[in-house]
């Protein structure tokens, strides 16, 4: 059984026990503990069930690389799945569930999967739930995806914020083992400001645990005094806790901190992402032991050696009573002689090489441990733990010599450098064959935005091994980069160890090497996603020869441990079925993050309230009080209606047109787009930019244009307005201000840079309102200032002065067929002049009304409506705008555009006024049908409703639509089936657009 | 997540504060032109696996669009420069040729 | 004007910085040849500020000047006097190309308060602030908006953005310094 030690543990606190539950199980461990060391301290070796199978998994490793232990953490609004117990720190009251099973971890029903898995094989999706077709959607889909998924989606919302920073530096190092300090050492001595980020909360990675000597200190010693340097260093940062996420284009890197997972509800952020731009990145990310391949070696208590060695050093946490250690090479062996220091029974080394010679092996030797060559481990026994295993020759085909009881195995099949923050953004590999591993190559680095490699690896991510070349390359490492940053050259010598003899490593990828079907069906590769050796073979035979495609047939790699474990052996596995040697088949891709990061960390501080912008008028407070329904227009939130107690919206925005065509009306309309448009050469500018003609525009005058882009397609409209000889003021849509802005300014800039034009974008220095209805002159009259009359502020002028006290510019336009004022006043007053309005309009019937009133009433004047009547699609040509259309100007945006051939057609459809027969409205979007089917066998459509609304003014449904030759079937009926799976079709007649006041009389009063 | 130095304000610009606008140096084609020409300028855009010449915005910045030679694979950058030129500069032909002497020079 | 009232009325928060919002603030967009006399002067007269180089801001007796583009200023004036600058400069400028516009109401102001004040305005833009001095204004964005902000000493930044996101803008500014978020760098 695992257990915790009496004593040991370097990073934990017996002094300060941290109480959690497993499984609604009490359990207790230490502070400086994982959630993994605590458990293991608690005998709670069976953690969780695997993907595919529902295998029994138990903990495998003791850092990022754990393909295995997974569990639901947390409840209510802190619960999140698939939460690593290595990487997970203890606190006092954490909370925490197995996942994947039912009923419960120690008796699954899905491990029925387990006893199938023959009929399980690699692609068995993909061969199986292909016909018939019906069959998917109502019995295979249901199946799967009741069981697809790791863990359970939280239900609740998040209770912790999160947020981003961005950080600047000349030297970021990633990893905080003796090589990341060693590199942070050489760039910070070089003066340059560096970011040293280190994925767990202490520092030195597994160096004190491997042991040695550096400068003649233990290595935790030369590791505090280390750390008191570069904290003695202004220019140097050192962060715990934050992970290496991602590496990307030009410098940019995301560090991943984990703030507040070990102290939630405390009020801090819980995670914070680092948005780094780095001169120079040094990744010194050590490296991860591969496991090796036996059958069983999924079984829970199968760990690897370094891991096992881990828990004992760190946190005094025995894996199990009789460990057998099985190897490939020496580093295996300091497991062995830590776990016999610790009193441990270890009963035998397996070493797969030939012979043990090194200096470790000796020792082990000395130290009473049993030592055997060209051994493997045929199986191992046991179900949900380890109970044993047989033994046999490596070479052979795995008949069992000799049974030994153990309850732990530790194994390791060599290392492999973390190469991922390399490779991220374009740094390539080499295969190494005497580690048998891939590595960096350093002369093809990623490059920056200078040609220039950015990124250097240092320590074991370069493929260094052992203390000694790990510091020294670590050291240089930083050097580099600090000069490649611009640092000053460094002359302090850097750390050094003495040299260590190893013993080469043999590289070993089955085990034995002429193991069976049987042993190959058992051999796991990948432990989450149930990937063995028998099915990466299967894929070879049916012809996968890409690792890409392997990957995603067999689904090796792609758990969420991203195959950390198990890339390399898999494509050893490929490349041997495939015959051809291992770079010859060569990785699949590395792709950010790391390890995975919470969402919360990528949204940062978008969330609730804040999840974007919302833009709001001078106005927007006391719509929200007056209760109004708002709806978004971009990011702006404008009032759809006021509906009043026992009102609903559609009773709302009919008493608001009524009201407004019979007495007064007041429309917020402060989100119109204003841009200022002067020079000498405004004019001229303005007659490209508009279809009409703008330049010959008296002063004091209004005129209605349209805008297109250089496809001829309408793109916006607005009213603009002469100010003097130099100035206009244009008016645009509510959501098409900032566009308009930039379009206007990218071809000034890009287009006529030599023309004489400014532009300015006023449109929030000005609160709009429009004052509507036959009494809006009675409402500025009695407000006094100036002189409204129809003789001296005529339909479409304006005109400046004062609207009672308020300083204002006064428009005569109107989208309402009304008699109409806008008045634009400061923005700083806007709220005050709306208020001065209400209280004065009384008398005449005031009311505010909402978008959805200006809308009808525009659609009962045929008043075109950007992003109703048109969609990218339209042109001026198709809304019957022809008279705004200058056939003078020579040139105009979009005008070449509109002579094109398909533009030109007669056939292209119009827009016309739509009634129906029987009064009532047709659906939005609706289409009008032909006789005949197309080529495709659908219905033949002749046009479609763009703007359809009960008119409470005329007492039936009115709509516009575009129509094949519409103008041309005035009085034809149309019919427009509908899509409500009835069979009804409304009918409805081709009309005039215009449905009110068709000559205009009440506008121009 | 480029980097990219605005040349009319001289900030390093991140990709955020900054606005894509597709290749550079398009000749405007406008009433009287041929359906060719036409459709060419408003249609065809080269793509090239290598050196290519682009217009960005340095939309949260100071407004401006400005023109930069970058490398679409290595994502090198050869310089910025000012919107206000029909074809790149002298300077920035002779730093990409410093790269690439076999590149087949800008058309 | 009696009843001119900022986007959100001087609201404030403390967190481990302050944020306020600075209330009314005269704001002028000056677009003209930043190289001419004319314009010099006309910044003088409105701020008693020099004219400020690419990617500064100036301060004198009456307000400041910040260079926002090539052809672009905002002069920071009294907000009460700016209709009346921007008439007066109109009028000085009239010879020349040149645009003057008040935009005062169209922008919001905060001023953000605290040893940490670099820090709180890193975690929302990707400038980088901590090689930011006084007299230096960057125009960027903060989260999903833009805004143009400057130092006016080791301790206090002042920060524009767009009046309507106003809020948007305070609520940011707030979730960024809120206490427990200290980074320490």
């Amino acid at each position: 059984m695992s257990t915790r030690l009496a004593k040991g543990g370097r990073l934990i606190d017996r002094t300060k026990p941290k109480n959690f539950t497993f499984n609604g199980k009490r359990m207790k461990g230490y502070e400086g503990d994982t959630l993994a060391a605590a458990l293991l301290g608690e005998d709670q070796m069976l953690v969780g069930r695997s993907f595919k199978y529902h295998r029994p998994r138990g903990i495998v490793a003791s850092g990022a690389e754990e393909p295995n232990a997974l569990v639901n953490m947390g409840q209510g609004g802190r619960f999140e799945p698939n939460q690593r117990v290595t990487t997970t720190e203890l606190f006092d009251g954490l909370t925490c569930t197995s996942q994947n099973h039912w009923p419960s971890l120690e008796f699954d029903v899905g491990v029925i999967n387990n006893y199938a898995a023959r009929f399980l094989p690699a692609g068995f999706y993909y061969k199986t739930f292909m016909a018939p077709a019906p069959a998917w959607k109502h019995v295979f889909e249901p199946i799967i995806r009741k069981s697809a998924g790791l863990g359970k989606v939280p239900t609740e919302a998040d209770l912790d914020r999160y947020e981003h920073f961005y950080h600047h530096t000349d030297v970021l190092v990633v990893g905080g083992g003796v090589a990341g300090l060693a590199a942070a050492l050489a760039a910070g001595r070089s003066g340059a400001k560096v970011l040293v980020m280190e994925q767990t909360h202490h520092w030195g990675g597994r160096a004190p645990v491997d042991g040695g000597e550096i400068d003649g200190l233990s290595p935790e010693d030369w590791i505090n005094a280390t750390l008191a340097e570069l904290e003695g260093m202004d220019s140097v940062t050192l962060r715990t806790r934050m992970m290496g996420s991602g590496v990307y284009d030009h410098g940019y890197a995301l560090g991943y901190e984990r703030v507040a997972d070990h102290t939630p509800g405390d009020d801090r952020p819980r995670h914070r992402l680092w948005r780094i731009r780095a001169q120079q990145i040094v990744t010194a990310t050590g490296s991860i032991e591969r496991p090796l391949s036996f059958a069983g070696n999924d079984i829970p208590g199968v760990m690897l050696a370094a891991a096992v060695r881990d828990y004992a050093v760190n946190w005094g946490v025995s894996v199990g009573d009789r460990t057998v250690v099985v190897t490939n090479n020496d580093d295996a062996y300091r497991t062995a002689l830590v776990l016999k220091e610790a009193g441990l029974d270890v009963p035998v080394i397996l070493d797969a090489r030939d012979q043990a010679t090194g200096p470790l092996a000796e020792a082990a030797r000395a130290a009473g441990i049993r030592v055997e060559v060209g051994k493997a481990i045929a199986k191992v026994n046991g179900g949900k733990r380890v109970t044993g295993v047989s033994i046999c020759s490596q070479s052979g085909e795995g008949s069992a010599v000799e049974d030994i009881a153990c309850d732990a195995v530790a194994m390791s099949g060599g290392w492999s450098p973390v190469v991922h923050l390399w490779s991220h953004c374009g740094g390539k590999l080499i295969w190494d064959e005497a580690q048998s591993h891939f590595r960096p190559d350093p002369d093809r680095a990623p490059t920056g935005h200078d040609g220039q490699p950015f990124v250097v690896t240092a320590g074991a991510a370069s493929g260094a091994m052992g203390l000694a070349d790990v510091l020294s390359d670590a050291y240089e490492a930083g050097k580099q980069a600090a000069k490649a940053a611009g640092g000053k050259a460094v002359r302090k010598a850097g750390p050094k160890a003495d040299p260590e003899a190893t013993q080469p490593m043999a590289p070993v990828w089955i085990m034995p090497q002429g193991a069976g079907h049987q042993k190959r069906m058992k051999m796991w590769l990948d432990y989450q996603n149930d990937v063995k050796v028998s099915d990466v073979q299967l894929a070879a035979r049916e012809g996968y020869e890409s690792v890409e495609h392997t990957k995603r047939y067999t689904t090796l790699g792609m758990a969420t441990d991203q195959g950390k474990l198990s890339n390399i052996n898999g494509l050893a596995v490929l490349s041997d079925a495939l015959g051809q040697p291992i770079p010859a088949t060569g990785t699949t891709t590395f792709r950010p993050p790391y390890t995975p990061i919470s969402f919360g960390a990528i949204a940062g501080e978008a969330r609730h309230e804040i999840f974007q912008p919302i833009r709001r008028t001078p106005m927007h407070q006391w719509h929200e009080d007056a209760g109004a329904y708002m709806e978004p227009v971009g990011h702006w939130r404008r009032p759809y209606c006021y509906a009043k107690p026992g009102e609903t919206n559609e009773q709302a925005v009919h008493r608001e047109v009524l009201n407004t065509r019979e007495k007064l009306g007041l429309l917020d309309a402060s989100t119109l787009g204003k841009l200022i448009v002067k020079g000498p050469d405004a004019g001229k500018f303005l007659d490209m930019m508009y279809t009409n003609m703008m330049s010959n525009l008296a002063v004091g005058k209004c005129r209605y244009g349209l805008m297109c882009s250089e496809n001829g397609f309408l793109s916006d409209d607005g009213v603009v307005a002469r100010i003097d000889e130099d100035t206009w003021l244009c008016h645009t849509t509510s959501g098409g201000a900032d566009r308009i802005y930039a379009w206007m300014e990218e071809w000034l800039q890009t287009e006529w840079w030599d023309w004489k034009v400014y532009v300015a974008n006023i449109t929030e220095q000005l609160a709009q309102v429009a004052v509507v209805g036959p009494n809006a002159r009675k409402l500025l009259e009695k407000l006094g200032g100036m002189d409204v009359s129809k003789e001296t502020l005529p339909f479409m002028q304006w005109k400046d002065g004062k609207i009672g006290d308020f300083d204002a510019r006064v428009y005569r336009i109107s989208f309402s067929g009304e008699l109409s004022y806008e008045i634009a006043v400061p923005a700083s007053q806007g709220r005050a002049f709306w208020d001065k309005l209400l209280e004065a309009g009384e008398e005449f019937g005031v009311m505010p009304y909402g978008t959805e009133c200006l809308h009808i009433m525009r659609a009962e004047k045929g008043f075109i409506m950007i992003g109703d009547e048109t969609d990218g699609t339209v042109i001026p040509q198709d809304l019957g705008l022809n008279w705004a259309i200058s056939k003078k100007k020579e040139d105009f945006l979009g005008k070449r555009a509109q002579l094109r051939s398909h533009m030109t057609d007669p056939d292209r459809w119009k827009l016309v006024g739509l009634e129906t027969l029987d009064g009532s409205v047709l659906p939005d979007g609706a289409y009008a049908v032909a006789e005949g089917n197309n080529e495709y066998g659908q219905r033949n459509m002749i046009g479609r409703v763009t703007s359809t609304y009960y008119s409470p003014t005329l007492k039936k449904g009115i709509a516009m639509g575009l129509v094949k030759h519409g103008p041309d079937r005035m009085g034809e009926v149309l019919d427009f089936p509908t899509v409500d799976g009835s069979s009804t079709v409304i009918k409805a007649r081709i009309c005039d657009p215009v449905f009110y006041d068709k000559d205009g009389e009440k506008q121009n009063v | 997540m480029l980097i990219l130095e605005c040349p009319y304000c001289g900030v390093v610009a991140d990709e955020t504060d900054l606005h894509g606008g597709g290749e550079a140096h398009l000749k405007r084609f406008g009433p009287g032109s041929s359906d060719e020409d036409f459709q060419t300028y408003l249609f065809h855009r080269a793509n090239p696996k290598g050196v290519h010449f682009e217009r960005w915005r340095h939309v949260s910045g100071c407004g401006k669009w400005f023109h930069a030679a970058r490398n679409t694979m290595t994502l090198e950058v050869y310089g910025t420069y000012s919107a206000q030129t029909y074809e790149p500069p002298k300077a920035i032909i002779n730093a990409v040729i410093k790269k690439h002497p076999e590149w087949e020079g800008y058309k | 004007m009696s009843n001119a009232v900022s986007a959100l009325q001087g609201a404030s928060f403390d967190g481990y910085c302050k944020v306020e919002e600075a209330g009314l603030v005269g704001m002028i967009t000056l677009r003209g040849d930043l190289s001419s006399a004319g314009v010099a002067k006309a910044v003088k007269a409105a701020t008693g500020a020099a004219m400020p180089g690419q990617g500064e801001i100036t301060e004198g007796a009456k307000g400041r000047a910040g260079w926002m583009s090539p052809d672009e200023l905002l002069l920071i004036v009294d907000h009460a006097k700016a209709a009346d600058f921007v008439a007066a400069a109109s009028k000085s400028l009239a010879k020349e190309h040149a645009l003057v516009v008040n935009v005062s109401d169209a922008r919001a102001v905060y001023r953000v308060t605290g040893d940490a004040v670099r820090e709180v305005l890193a975690k929302l833009s990707p400038a980088d602030t901590a090689a930011m001095v006084p007299g230096q204004i960057r125009r960027t964005r903060i989260a999903q908006i833009p805004a143009a902000f400057y130092l006016t000493d080791e301790k206090t930044a002042e920060l524009i953005c767009f009046r309507s996101v106003a809020q948007y803008a305070f609520d940011i500014l707030k979730d960024a310094a809120m206490s427990g978020g200290e980074v320490g760098v």
